[in-house]
């Protein structure tokens, strides 16, 4: 038995089982089932109120589900906060308007959770958000504060941010749609040579360029349900679905 | 019509000063106070208004006023009769308290400024052990003003005046900002006790004048304690003021919590941060700071409230006013002394202002919008 449970904690990272979730009387989530292996890259597209998001943050517990097993590294999400903060350490997010901590430096930023969470020395904290700081080309802007940098900037100090933790999954919530487009491009680089790195993402985004290049699964998602998931090409040369069709035309019309 | 706007090549237009007669002391004069006819008019008129008044004014506090006498009859009778304010200024500051023993409320004082520059000053040299002092300064404060432990001991129905308000402000403002930031979350928890205990005791505080809880502080409490226990009255009245400040402070400090995206508590969430950790680290600094005028304001009302404890007997500066000014020896002299009391009040509750604007400054981290 613990076999066979070391097993499916090796191969699979994610497992979502039959999740349901509502809001109110409002049914967001039916019936989803996704499982993600170890490094695996996935991006999630949909229509807007489609439940993408609620669903990667049902992940990390941003989002509580009613219905259904979510198991992240082999930890079951349920109402014990200890599970629940077991997830959060190894699961790093990314939000659509960033959410830097206005008070604190880049650095402060980037070392809190480390120091807190993880109780690394202050040092050797300092040392590792240098190192991120610099993996997102932004090491010297790290006593700066956040609001005295552009938005891309600000998105990748989040990236770094995440990292910090040293999460083995990573969370990706629409981190290019609140940015200008002249910005768009450095954070997906950055999120391309992450992706190389082996690390686990899921990525909710409508950037279809970044898809093609580095997801291994792309998910589609409408009304609540998850509509088609297959390998990039086929899911852009040859969607199954009509639903898919007429997002796909309609994103890739221009 | 002619062009004579020089022309450069596109990507080599150099910045250029601005147009004469846009900046400098004449164009803010001529923007400010001449910028209409109406706008003019009006401030040639307060200009006239303050000549009016403000030669008198000093002619009356400074040039006839009177600074030595022993009675009414020593003062000029066109000038302020500041000899009282004089024979009288020891009764403002220190109330009752035995004369011999006032360098206690001397030293209480400076302590008082050290401690404040510690916790207030973020620049002063050795700021940890000063701030260990300054958590320690309540117990040596009261030892001061209270006595015992080898010194002599002052009860405290000889407190008064400027000394009695700085106690009760001092002593409010301490205890009303952690009460209220923990009301304020209380109210906004997810345990049902917890929340509705915070919501009824912060509606049931604002919902009762301050008058009166002093006078449940004076005389009902004794009914409800055991018979012959001693409660001290300043002490009833410090922790009624404390109690009805924090009922307030927890609403400014709720709005503060109300003020910042959802976005701050679940980045903080996604990295692992427990609910203390989350709180303070991220969420109470962003609140409190969004709260500093509020926070200020319920100070600064809080510390003028200290005045209605004329009503169960305490006399703080204004009560000792009231007082002096029924004095059958100085009759006639309200506006000196009401003065007097207002100029201390202003001094002190001016200075809490401009400290709130520059703590505001000073936090400011470039993501006001």
């Amino acid at each position: 038995m613990s076999e066979a449970q070391s097993n499916s904690t090796n191969d699979l990272c994610i497992e979502i089982r039959n999740m349901n979730k509502w809001y109110g009387d409002f049914h967001v989530l039916k019936n989803i089932n996704l499982e993600v292996s170890r490094g695996e890259k996935i991006v999630i597209c949909g229509p807007s109120g489609s439940g993408k998001s609620t669903m990667i943050r049902c992940i990390n517990r941003l989002e509580e589900h009613q219905q259904g097993d979510i198991i992240v590294d082999g930890t079951e999400l349920t109402n014990d906060l200890k599970n629940i903060d077991a997830v959060r350490r190894e699961v790093g997010m990314v939000f659509q308007h960033f959410n830097l901590f206005p008070h604190l430096t880049v650095l402060e930023n980037c070392t809190l959770a480390p120091i807190w969470v993880r109780n690394t020395p202050k040092a050797e904290a300092e040392a590792t958000a240098m190192e991120f700081l610099e993996r997102v080309k932004i090491p010297e802007q790290a006593n700066k504060y956040p609001g005295q940098l552009s938005g891309g900037q600000q998105q990748r100090v989040a990236i770094a941010r995440s990292l910090c933790m040293r999460p083995n999954i990573m969370l990706f919530d629409e981190p290019t749609s609140a940015l200008d487009p002249e910005m768009i491009k450095e954070v997906l680089d950055t999120m391309v040579s992450l992706a190389e790195e082996g690390i686990t993402m899921l990525c909710v985004t409508h950037e279809m360029g970044f898809a093609k290049k580095v997801a291994d699964r792309v998910i589609f998602m409408d009304e609540g349900e998850i509509i088609e998931s297959n390998k990039p090409h086929e899911f852009f040369d040859n969607p199954q679905h009509d639903r898919t069709k007429l997002f796909l035309s309609q994103i890739l019309g221009h | 019509m002619t062009m004579t706007k020089q022309t450069y090549v596109p990507g080599t237009h150099p910045s250029l000063p601005p147009p004469k007669g846009t900046t400098g002391i004449a164009y803010w004069l001529k923007m400010n106070l001449f910028s209409s006819l109406s706008n003019s008019v009006i401030t040639l008129l307060a200009i006239y208004l303050l000549y009016l008044a403000i030669p008198p004014a000093i002619n009356w506090l400074f040039l006839d006023a009177t600074f030595v006498g022993t009675s009414r009859k020593d003062c000029a009778p066109d000038g302020a009769c500041l000899a009282f304010i004089g024979e009288r200024f020891n009764l403002f500051v220190y109330g009752f308290y035995p004369a011999e023993l006032r360098w206690r409320v001397n030293l209480t004082a400076i302590l008082l400024v050290v401690a404040s520059a510690a916790v207030l000053w973020d620049k002063i040299p050795a700021r940890k052990y000063m701030l260990w002092f300054a958590l320690a300064y309540p117990l040596i404060a009261a030892w001061l003003l209270l006595g015992g432990l080898g010194l002599e001991s002052v009860s405290t129905h000889l407190f008064g005046g400027l000394m009695l308000t700085l106690t009760i402000g001092v002593t409010g403002i301490v205890c009303s900002l952690p009460l209220g930031i923990l009301l304020a979350l209380g109210r906004q928890s997810n345990l049902p006790i917890i929340k509705y205990f915070c919501i009824g005791f912060i509606e049931f505080i604002r919902g009762v004048p301050l008058i009166t809880l002093l006078f449940v502080a004076s005389t009902m409490l004794s009914y409800f304690l055991p018979p012959g226990s001693t409660f001290d009255l300043l002490l009833r009245v410090l922790i009624m003021v404390s109690l009805f400040a924090s009922a307030y402070m927890a609403e400014v400090i709720r709005g503060g919590l109300q003020a910042l995206p959802k976005g701050q508590l679940e980045a903080a969430e996604s990295l692992g941060l427990n609910y203390g950790q989350s709180m303070r680290f991220i969420i109470l600094p962003q609140a409190l700071k969004v709260s500093i005028p509020g926070i200020v304001n319920t100070f600064i009302g809080l510390y003028k409230d200290s005045t209605l404890v004329i009503v169960i007997g305490l006399l703080d500066p204004l009560g000792i006013g009231r007082a002096s000014v029924a004095d059958s020896a100085w009759l006639g002299l309200s506006t000196e002394v009401y003065l007097f009391v207002a100029i201390f009040f202003f001094i002190s509750c001016f200075g809490m202002s401009r400290y709130s604007l520059y703590l505001e400054n000073k936090l400011n981290t470039g993501h006001k919008r």
